[in-house]
Order: C-alpha cells, then sequence, then structure tokens
C-alpha cells in the first residue's frame, strides 16, 4: 500500500521557513523554529482546549496570507489562534507595528498590575515578568489610581490575590478541563472584572492545585509555599512516585535538604507537561515520599537559567562570571579589589567582551 | 413625501395586532415565498435588493446568507439580533413596540429561505415591555397558522423564539451574542469560525439587525430589483435614523438613502433643523462609537461637496474627515455642548460595558475613561491628549471584537476635530470647571 503522506504547508516566521502539518497555528509553527522567533503568550496554554486571544501579546503580522492570496491581513491577529495557509510569510519581532503593538500591550497589562515583584512569591518564573523585560518599556505613563482587590482564600491551599491577576482565564479552563467542577469564575467585566468563586464557596477537589502552576502571575499562588523562599534559591530536582490519581511525574523544589514545594513538570514554554494532584503537590514534602530521578534542565528563558535578566543574553556567562567574580571580592576587605579589576578592565578579553556588549546594545 | 417601506403604517391605530395588520397587506409576503418561491429564490431577491446590515457594520445582507455552511444532518439557526443598546441609536426599540409583526413575518421568510427550524429573536433585558408585545405578535401568529408546523401547508415548521438578553452592550456583537443565547457569559468567540460555519450550538448561523429582517418582507412583496432602484450606489433601500441631541423635532425617521444630510438635518420633515436660536457645533451620525465630526465637515465633505446621507458618502475621506452611517444613532450637538464632557460620556460607557477579555479594551477603555475624567475636571495636562492619541491608537485593531475600536474611535475623532477644546481646558481649569462653562472658540454652522 502506498505512503500517505499529508501535505504540509510552509510557513516562513521572520525570516525562517518551516513545514508545518494543517491546521497547525502561527504560533504552534514559530514555537517549531525555536524560541528565537516564537511569539510571547501570556493566555495562550497548548493544554488547555479554547484558551488563548485574550491577552493580544501574540499579535504578528502575516505580511502574505497564503501562496495562493498573498494579500496581508489587514490588522494584526493573534498567532495562537490563527491557522496556517500554505506559503504565510509571518513578520514577529521584525515588524516595527508588531513591537509597538506589544509595547502597548505591555503597558495594558501592567496598568492595574501593583508590581510587588519583591514580595511576589512567583517572582523568578512570571510570565508576565518575563514578557515585559523582553517587549516591554521601563516607565509608565498611568498616574490614576491600580484597581485593587482583598486578598481572599479559595480552599485551604490556594490564595487568590486578585490584585495581580491578568485574567488571562487559564485557571478557569484548567477548573473545567481537569476538575470534576468548576465552581470559580470571571464576575463582573471590563476593568473590574474578576476571578472569583461563587459565593461561600471554596475550590475543593483533587486537581484543583493545577490552578496555580497554569496562572502566569502571583495571583494564586500555593499556601503551603507562600513567602518560604525566592524561586531562584531553590533547587528543582524531578522525581516521581506511585500514585493511584495522577501519574505521579513531578518536580521537588530544594532549600538544602528541605522539599518546599512540589510542582508539575513544565516544558520550555512554561505549560505544564502532566497535570498532578492534590495529594502529590501539597502533602508529600519529605524526600522519602519521592524516586528522585535527577536535577531539572531548566531550558526555560526564565531568571532560573543564569543571567537572564542582563543586557547581553547570548554571549554573556564568561562576562557576567567575570564581572560577579571582581563585584563579590569588592566585599571582602582584605583584597585589593580596584588592582584587579583594573588588571582585568586591562585584558583583552575584556575589552573583547565589552565590545561584543557594545554592539548588543546599539543592536 | 419619500418612499417609507417600515413605517409606512406605523401611525394607524391597532398596527400591532395580527388583525389590523392583515388588513394592511402583512402577511402576504409569507404566502408567497412559503407557496410559490423557493428558499434559494427568496435569497437571490434579497441578494438583489443589495440590502446592507443595519446593525451598524453594514455588511451585504444577501452575501451574508450565501456564505451560511449547509452541511447534511446540522440544523442551521437564524438569530435576529434586537439588542440595540448603542447610545444615540433607538429604531429597532421603536419598530419592535410598533409593529411587531413586521418583524416576525420577516423572521418567517428568512427562516424559510434559510433553511432554519427554530429561530431567536435576543431582545435587549431591559426592554420587557417589548419582549411581552413580541411574544403576543408571536403567538397571534402561531394561531393563525403562520408559525408552528406544517405553515400554510408548505411543509415547513419554525419555532419562534424571543429570548431577553443579558443587560450587556456587548452582547450585540454577534458572537458574544450567540454565547450569551447559550447561557454562557456574553465574551466575544474568536474569529475564525465565523458564525455562518459555527454559530449557535456550533451550528450554522446567520445573526441579522432587526431593521434588515424587517425589510425582507417588502424585498419578497415587491422584488429585490425594486428596492435596489431606491437609493444610491451600494447603500440602497430606506433606513431608519434616530434623531436625538440638539434638534427641532427628535424621533425616528426613514429615509431614503441618498437624501443630502443638509436637508435631513434642516427640512420639516425630518430634524427640522438645530434648536432654535442656536447654532450647529459637531455631529455623530451614527451612534456613539462613530468618529465624531464638526458641523461643517458633516455638511459637506473635505473638498466642499454635500455629504449624503449614505454609507459612501459619509465615509468619504477616510477617518481624516469622514464618519461612518453606523446604526443611524444621529446625535447632533450646537454650540452649548461641550466636547471634552461628551467625550468622556462615550469612554465612560465604553469602559462599563467591555467585557475584559482582552487586554487592550479591558485596560485601555478604564485607561483612557480616567485622562478625560481628569482633563474634564480641570486636572489635565498637556501631554494628556497625545497620552489618549496613543492609547486610542494601541486599543484600535488589537482586540477580538469591534468594542475596542468603537471605544477609540470617538476619542480620536474628537481629539482630531477639537484639539484646541480639550487645550482650552487643560490651560483654563478654572473657567473650564464652571457648570456650564463651553469654550468659545468653537467653529459654529
Amino acid at each position: 500500500m502506498e505512503d500517505i503522506k499529508p501535505t504540509m504547508f510552509k510557513v516562513t516566521v521572520d525570516g525562517v521557513e518551516v513545514e508545518v502539518a494543517p491546521g497547525t497555528t502561527i504560533m504552534q509553527a514559530a514555537r517549531q523554529i525555536g524560541p528565537e522567533v516564537a511569539p510571547p503568550a501570556m493566555c495562550y496554554y497548548e493544554p488547555l482546549k479554547g484558551s488563548g486571544g485574550k491577552c493580544r501579546a501574540c499579535l504578528v503580522k502575516v505580511a502574505a496570507g497564503s501562496a495562493k492570496d498573498p494579500r496581508p491581513m489587514p490588522k494584526l491577529v493573534a498567532s495562537c489562534i490563527t491557522p496556517v495557509q500554505d506559503g504565510m510569510v509571518v513578520e514577529n519581532f521584525t515588524n516595527p507595528q508588531v513591537v509597538e503593538a506589544r509595547k502597548g500591550v505591555v503597558e495594558f497589562l501592567l496598568l492595574n498590575h501593583p508590581l510587588d515583584c519583591p514580595v511576589c512569591d512567583q517572582a523568578g518564573e512570571c510570565h508576565l515578568q518575563d514578557f515585559a523585560f523582553e517587549n516591554g518599556v521601563s516607565t509608565t505613563r498611568y498616574e490614576e489610581e491600580r484597581r485593587t482587590f482583598e486578598k481572599e482564600d479559595i480552599g485551604p491551599y490556594i490564595q487568590l490575590h486578585m490584585t495581580r491577576c491578568v485574567l488571562c482565564y487559564r485557571c478557569v479552563y484548567t477548573a473545567d478541563q481537569i476538575t470534576d467542577g468548576r465552581v470559580h469564575g470571571v464576575m463582573g467585566r471590563g476593568d473590574h472584572a474578576e476571578i472569583s468563586t461563587y459565593i461561600g464557596r471554596a475550590i475543593d477537589n483533587d486537581f484543583s492545585g493545577n490552578v496555580i502552576d497554569v496562572c502566569p502571575v502571583g495571583a494564586l499562588t500555593d499556601k503551603t509555599y507562600r513567602f518560604k523562599n525566592r524561586v531562584w534559591f531553590s533547587k528543582p530536582v524531578d522525581a516521581h512516585c506511585d500514585c493511584d490519581k495522577c501519574s505521579g511525574k513531578v518536580q521537588l523544589w530544594y532549600r538544602g535538604d528541605e522539599v518546599i514545594r512540589v510542582t508539575a513538570r513544565k516544558n520550555e514554554w512554561g505549560e505544564v507537561k502532566e497535570f498532578i494532584c492534590n495529594t502529590c503537590r501539597f502533602e508529600k514534602k519529605k524526600t522519602s515520599d519521592w524516586v528522585i530521578e535527577g536535577p531539572t534542565k531548566v531550558n526555560r528563558a526564565s531568571v532560573i537559567s543564569a543571567n537572564k535578566y542582563g543586557a547581553n543574553l547570548i554571549k554573556k556567562p564568561d562576562f557576567a562570571l567575570k564581572l560577579a567574580e571582581s563585584q563579590y571580592k569588592k566585599i571582602d576587605d582584605s583584597r585589593p579589589y580596584v588592582n584587579e579589576m583594573a588588571e582585568i578592565k586591562q585584558s583583552e578579553d575584556y575589552k573583547a567582551l565589552m565590545q561584543k556588549n557594545e554592539s548588543f546594545f546599539k543592536k | 413625501m419619500s418612499l417609507k417601506i417600515l413605517t409606512e403604517h406605523c401611525s394607524t391605530p391597532g398596527i400591532e395586532t395580527l388583525e389590523v395588520y392583515r388588513k394592511k397587506g402583512g402577511y402576504t409576503a409569507v404566502e408567497k415565498a412559503l407557496k410559490k418561491m423557493t428558499p434559494d429564490e427568496v435569497v437571490e431577491e434579497v441578494k438583489k435588493s443589495g440590502v446592507r446590515g443595519r446593525g451598524g457594520a453594514g455588511f451585504p445582507m444577501g452575501m451574508k446568507w450565501s456564505f451560511l455552511a449547509k452541511p447534511e444532518g446540522v440544523p442551521r439557526y437564524l438569530v435576529c439580533n434586537a439588542d440595540e443598546s448603542e447610545p444615540g441609536t433607538f429604531k429597532d426599540h421603536y419598530l419592535m413596540k410598533t409593529i411587531p409583526h413586521l418583524l416576525v413575518e420577516g423572521m418567517i421568510i428568512s427562516s424559510y429561505a434559510l433553511g432554519a427550524n427554530k429561530s431567536f429573536i435576543y431582545v435587549r433585558g431591559e426592554l420587557m415591555y417589548v419582549i411581552r408585545i413580541l411574544e403576543k405578535a408571536i403567538e397571534e401568529a402561531k394561531a393563525a397558522g403562520f408559525l408552528g408546523k406544517n405553515i400554510l401547508g408548505s411543509g415547513y415548521d419554525l419555532e419562534l423564539v424571543v429570548q431577553p438578553g443579558g443587560g450587556a452592550y456587548i452582547c450585540g456583537e454577534e458572537t458574544a451574542l450567540l454565547e450569551s443565547l447559550e447561557g454562557k457569559r456574553g465574551n466575544p468567540r474568536n474569529k475564525p469560525p465565523f458564525p455562518a460555519v459555527k454559530g449557535l450550538y456550533q451550528s450554522p448561523t446567520v445573526v441579522n439587525n432587526v431593521e434588515s429582517i424587517a425589510t425582507v418582507s417588502w424585498i419578497v412583496n415587491n422584488g429585490g430589483e425594486a428596492y435596489a432602484a431606491v437609493g444610491v450606489g451600494k447603500s440602497t433601500g430606506t433606513k431608519l435614523i434616530s434623531a436625538s441631541g440638539h434638534i427641532n423635532k427628535p424621533g425616528v425617521y426613514e429615509i431614503e438613502l441618498g437624501l443630502s444630510c443638509d436637508e435631513f438635518l434642516n427640512s420639516d420633515e425630518y430634524c427640522g433643523g438645530v434648536r432654535t436660536g442656536h447654532r450647529l457645533k459637531a455631529v455623530v451620525a451614527g451612534g456613539s462609537s462613530v468618529p465624531i465630526v464638526p458641523g461643517s465637515l458633516f455638511l459637506k465633505n473635505a473638498n466642499g461637496e454635500d455629504r449624503l446621507m449614505s454609507y459612501e458618502s459619509l465615509s468619504d475621506g477616510g477617518f481624516a474627515t469622514g464618519t461612518m452611517l453606523g446604526s443611524g444613532g444621529f446625535i447632533v450637538f450646537d454650540e452649548t455642548a461641550c466636547i471634552v464632557r461628551n467625550t468622556w460620556n462615550f469612554s465612560r460607557f465604553y469602559e462599563h460595558e467591555s467585557c475584559g477579555q482582552c487586554s487592550p479594551c479591558r485596560e485601555g477603555t478604564g485607561w483612557m475613561q480616567k485622562v478625560l475624567n481628569r482633563i474634564e475636571h480641570g486636572k489635565g495636562s498637556m501631554s494628556d491628549i497625545d497620552l489618549l492619541v496613543d492609547v486610542s491608537k494601541k486599543i484600535e485593531g488589537n482586540t477580538i471584537c469591534p468594542l475596542g475600536d468603537a471605544a477609540a474611535w470617538p476619542v480620536a475623532s474628537a481629539i482630531r476635530h477639537f484639539r484646541d477644546e480639550f487645550e482650552w481646558h487643560i490651560k483654563h481649569p478654572l473657567e473650564a470647571t464652571k457648570p456650564g462653562a463651553v469654550y468659545a472658540g468653537a467653529v459654529l454652522v
């Protein structure tokens, strides 16, 4: 019998061509190429059906609709929900209109956001931090009062801090699709809309903890972990156990020898691979509960991977390490750090690095 | 007297009853369509008529009908959008409460043409008394055999349901309306898929405005070509305009498209001119969502040619100097109106009505409202004006549904045409915040 090969669509994203199956979205096609061209996503979450299209962070310009009809699309489109056509040409980071629109989206999302990163548990693995750092501007034009809410306990394990919410609807979809019954949702509308439970109800079922993992910001936090540690001081380790409710494949977060948090494993886009149950998440906080597989390879662009928020993103670690070393010595009184720094500054190595840095800044 | 297609019998006493309505020739179109025409022939007539969607976007209705997917074994639905809540627009409200059978008759023919066996009229929730009028009309039509099983022996069944709306402006957006009709939160859907492919309950659906559907019976009776003969260019037929504001005779008027704007505003047959003793300052020609224009640009376009009440003529000049016919919510401002206050008022409406689903509209509408509030209350700064323009640009076109555009246009156009008035408010806060104070330098007609 002859092999039936599906016709593949050729799509170009930021000048890179890729072949994808029909029905793929622009976002998925770009992710296949790699993180350099993948649009940011604040609401889209691949494992959740129906998610996407809301945050407008992933807006792209379709410069040519398809090979048959190469007219550009009149408006920017949300890449997470727009299916590709054969011969489609997409402009992402290369289009000034897109860059400008994304700056706008960052500004809108931060408008009512408290920016309390220093005391927020999500800091370090926050999608909004990453998104704002990569696509936004560092100042605000907003002079008005920000919208605030009271913190709310929804169930024994989860706290809702609505002030930080960006209304991505991910937790709503999670509760709809992963758990037996949804008791929370979006109330009100416009900029006064909020996530909340029905009056007097608490979120109480075996998979409710997953809403914490899908939340892109610090709006839904784990009450067993609140204010225990900063993400970047803890060490993630892959582990598993026999669980009759879920796959049991988790990530343990260690501080010293202590398991301070258990989460589901995430892929490089920050999306949960397999949802886990509440018993695994909240109750098994001892190393002896788990079979350790080994340290998690962090390939997601986040603070946990070194120097995410430095200036020279690519060939930086060398330079940063040297600088960190010299800075570290500053603290130590017994060492003549000034001379050493001057020495480093004299070296060819340092000059080359600075030049590289400079050219990056110019870009 | 110009041709009246929809409002001809509106002043007849008792027209809301089936008896009087039939005496005036009502339901003859249903008989003609169901007995003598195939559904495709009805669609063809509507296509020929060139009637455009009267809800605001002006998309040709026949074309919308022909896009309807017709897969085997899947029901199709017709939904009438009667969730009229745009500030300045009240034509559907008038039509439904005065002559409900016109809509019911149009729904029967349209459903027949589209092959829908269950159709819905989604009425704005605030209009409970109109809902009761419609329900009574449907009862009468059912008793007379125009609804239900095997209508007039043609073998065609139709059930017509009136659904009270959820009480939100956003439910007038067609996909949000469908969500609301399904019993969900009225959030607009991502498109594609369009309702013509996957609409109500994931089935092919057509959503039409009240006024559009009400024209169908006339088109069936008199033929699409007769309808197309009225009007000018691609703006065929007649349109209901709900005129309000500083005019001598506010009300709902039926005009033949292509009437000159000057005549509509000043003739005694229609608005009767600007309030006696006052002069024209600005006009919102098609409901609060369309760009506001100064009186001079409403009467004549940028080249000095007379403007006509038609889709093309009003939008002549693009957004720089033109506006839109929209849903026909015609609001007139004389020199006593403060544009800043009015713009703030509109933006308050959009902040309140934004569904909060996508971020530019959710956050942007609130931001614009707050900045405009400051300017209006004497606490603005000069940079706020450019800020407003920039924010409106970042909302426009970047949202899921057109509510974002609708919120951005009035602000952007008010600043475009009345920038000096905004500057006056900022430079002279003490004067501007006095009760009834209005900028004196505006150009009047």
